[in-house]
């Protein structure tokens, strides 16, 4: 091991307090005693047990996941088809204006986003609840996993369905038996990111929700309002804890299965 | 003795299994094949040559499903297979990048289209061990393509495309991959497994040499057309133009005008103040039309002094050298400028060489050494 200079020692101690400073006094704050957010008063783990109490607080958590597992598998499954038709259709009638058009909620404002949705919701006198609220995460995360989904498609060696096709298979079957096991980590991967964008979306749920559909992040905004209590703290830590257990997981895999093959290759080349 | 069943082209009853009437096929602008017409015969191992857009890959692609001519019909046993999507085509493709699936095993990319086939479960594993034992990949059933190797990768793509017993195999430039000493031998290996299962190949390359290796027939190709389809002996031996004898192997063109002499032959007067060459032709030309005179290296001698009885002779010195171990071929200038190239065995050690660079040397030829053609 190199020591590092002590140049880069602060660099790195500023760039990691930068990023991680807020996060570090959130959690550490969750564990006060006091009720107090800014005053240590000693350690605790009572805000987690008034967490559990909370029901409102568990709605929303409910409500967000039912939203983030509903619209992010039909966001997958309609970004998967625009990708797959995108890359491809050839160049059929109205290609551009479609693979710009799937593009453009990427730069939309979200709020203006949110804003039209809401004004087609009233105008064809939809209720506003936990249905539009997926309806509309659909609508922005949709794009992201055609992207995510096109981009391996891209380079995706188009004789392996030309073969699947040759040996018999029908275009359908072809795409499933052969094209879909492959593509499957993009897909997963543009799945995984619909559902993050739909777990912490705000700004989009706010005009879409309904009096009986509190997501959380509209739940946690509008307390904070209120004032910050310590049991937020103690939710905020809950989540950080779950996508950062899932970030190590999915890395862990990753990386063991690229050495995993990389040994195989190796086998290989002697055998 | 009856030639057909080893050169139906030469039967005039035999019925062709492939039919190509008329075929043109153009991308846009771009005409890859244009007006061809070609028959390929039941289990002939039928090899398509030529440069790169050439239009040979645009014809497997034809008979394999995945392009449809713009004109023209192609038959397959008789039948216009225009209306046969490519997953019911008695037709199986063996993938320039072999195509495996990286997701399944070496047994199930084997399994793959029989599988499709709804074949019985007892069938089926039979079949693909016995593709398994014929490529001899009996070892690596359970392994996945990314872990075997590139020879052997080009065997399972193969197998897999054996194992519905085409009647019609069609091989994309599948050596390509390969190192030299492997593709000498899987060429072999390939001639070997087209005579047991006894199918009807048809390969399309860009290396001569294999393609005179492995096929039964040789079909020269340039601009969408088809120059020559002939045995390779005779592509070799009687090319029908310069472009065919400049294609395969090498060769001396030697531009000349004819002149037809007493007897069957010509006399070619190519160069001020040389004596004409003399050439025997099987196509008539008239007197005083230019043509071109085609010989093989392998068929100029050479030697220091004029050989007595030569129909041909011609005095020039040696410019280069190539030494390939077992031949060895001289660049001889001739007083003119042209460069003739001649080859001889090296049946003697190197330090015996009788010339050296510099030499004053003879070249001589037969008058049915070379191939007259009109330009």
């Amino acid at each position: 091991m190199t020591r590092l200079s002590w140049f880069n020692v602060v660099s790195l101690t500023l760039g990691f307090a930068f990023l991680y400073l807020p996060m570090v006094i959130l959690i550490l704050f969750s564990f006060n005693e006091s009720k107090l957010v800014t005053v240590w008063a000693g350690f605790s783990t009572k805000w987690y047990g008034e967490l559990l109490q909370n029901e409102a607080f568990l709605d929303a958590a409910w409500v967000t996941l039912r939203v983030a597992v509903f619209s992010s598998t039909i966001a997958t499954v309609l970004g998967t088809m625009a990708a797959y038709v995108l890359v491809r259709g050839g160049r059929f009638f109205g290609r551009t204006l479609f693979s710009g058009m799937i593009y453009a909620p990427l730069v939309m404002p979200e709020v203006i986003t949110g804003l039209s949705l809401l004004l087609l919701f009233i105008g064809i006198g939809l209720d506003r609840g936990i249905f539009t609220i997926v309806l509309a995460h659909t609508t922005f995360s949709m794009c992201y996993v055609s992207v995510v989904v096109s981009s391996r498609l891209v380079t995706f060696d188009r004789s392996l369905e030309e073969a699947a096709l040759d040996l018999g298979c029908s275009p359908a079957e072809a795409f499933r038996l052969v094209t879909l096991p492959i593509i499957a980590p993009a897909v997963i991967s543009g799945w995984l990111l619909a559902f993050t964008l739909s777990l912490d979306d705000l700004v989009i749920a706010s005009f879409t929700s309904g009096p009986s559909s509190t997501t959380l992040p509209i739940k946690i905004f509008s307390s904070v309002r209120l004032g910050v209590s310590p049991e937020i703290n103690a939710l905020s830590t809950l989540m950080i804890a779950i996508v950062a257990v899932g970030v190590i997981i999915a890395s862990l895999a990753t990386k063991r299965a690229a050495l995993q093959r990389q040994r195989e290759e190796r086998l290989a080349v002697q055998t | 003795m009856d030639a057909s069943p080893l050169a139906p082209w030469e039967d005039p009853r035999a019925q062709p299994l492939i039919r190509f009437r008329n075929v043109t096929k153009s991308f846009g602008a771009f005409t890859a094949i244009d007006d061809l017409s070609l028959d390929i015969f039941e289990k002939e191992f039928f090899a398509l040559l030529g440069p790169s857009g050439c239009g040979k890959t645009t014809m497997m692609r034809m008979l394999a499903g995945f392009e449809a001519p713009s004109s023209g019909v192609i038959e397959l046993a008789g039948q216009d297979i225009a209306p046969v999507p490519p997953n019911q085509r008695a037709v199986n493709m063996m993938f320039q990048s072999y195509a495996l699936f990286p997701h399944l095993s070496i047994w199930d990319n084997i399994a793959f289209g029989l599988k499709r086939d709804k074949m019985p479960k007892h069938d089926l594993n039979e079949r693909v061990e016995a593709m398994l034992k014929l490529t001899r990949l009996e070892q690596f059933a359970s392994r996945k393509p990314h872990q075997i190797s590139g020879g052997q990768r080009q065997r399972v793509a193969l197998a897999r495309s054996l194992a519905k017993a085409p009647k019609l195999l069609l091989l994309d430039e599948p050596l390509g991959a390969l190192d030299k000493k492997l593709r000498q031998d899987t060429q072999f290996e390939l001639m070997d497994i087209q005579e047991t299962t006894g199918t009807t190949f048809v390969i399309v390359t860009h290396d001569q040499e294999e393609a005179m290796t492995v096929a039964s027939r040789v079909a020269v190709m340039d601009h969408g057309r088809i120059i020559q389809a002939d045995t390779p002996d005779r592509i070799y031996e009687t090319p029908n133009s310069v472009y065919v004898a400049d294609f395969i192997g090498d060769v001396n063109i030697i531009q000349g005008k004819a002149n037809s002499g007493e007897g069957e032959g010509y006399r070619i007067f190519w160069s001020e103040g040389q004596p004409p060459l003399q050439a025997s032709s099987s196509t008539d030309l008239s007197t005083g039309q230019s043509c071109s005179l085609a010989i093989r290296p392998e068929k100029v001698a050479i030697s220091a002094e004029r050989p007595e009885e030569a129909a041909n002779a011609v005095q020039g010195k040696v410019l280069d050298i190539a030494y390939l171990g077992n031949l060895s071929t001289y660049h001889v200038e001739l007083p003119n400028g042209l460069v003739i190239k001649a080859q001889t065995a090296n049946t003697r050690r190197i330090s015996r060489r009788s010339f050296t660079w510099e030499d004053p040397v003879w070249l001589s030829w037969t008058a049915t050494a070379g191939v007259l053609l009109a330009n």
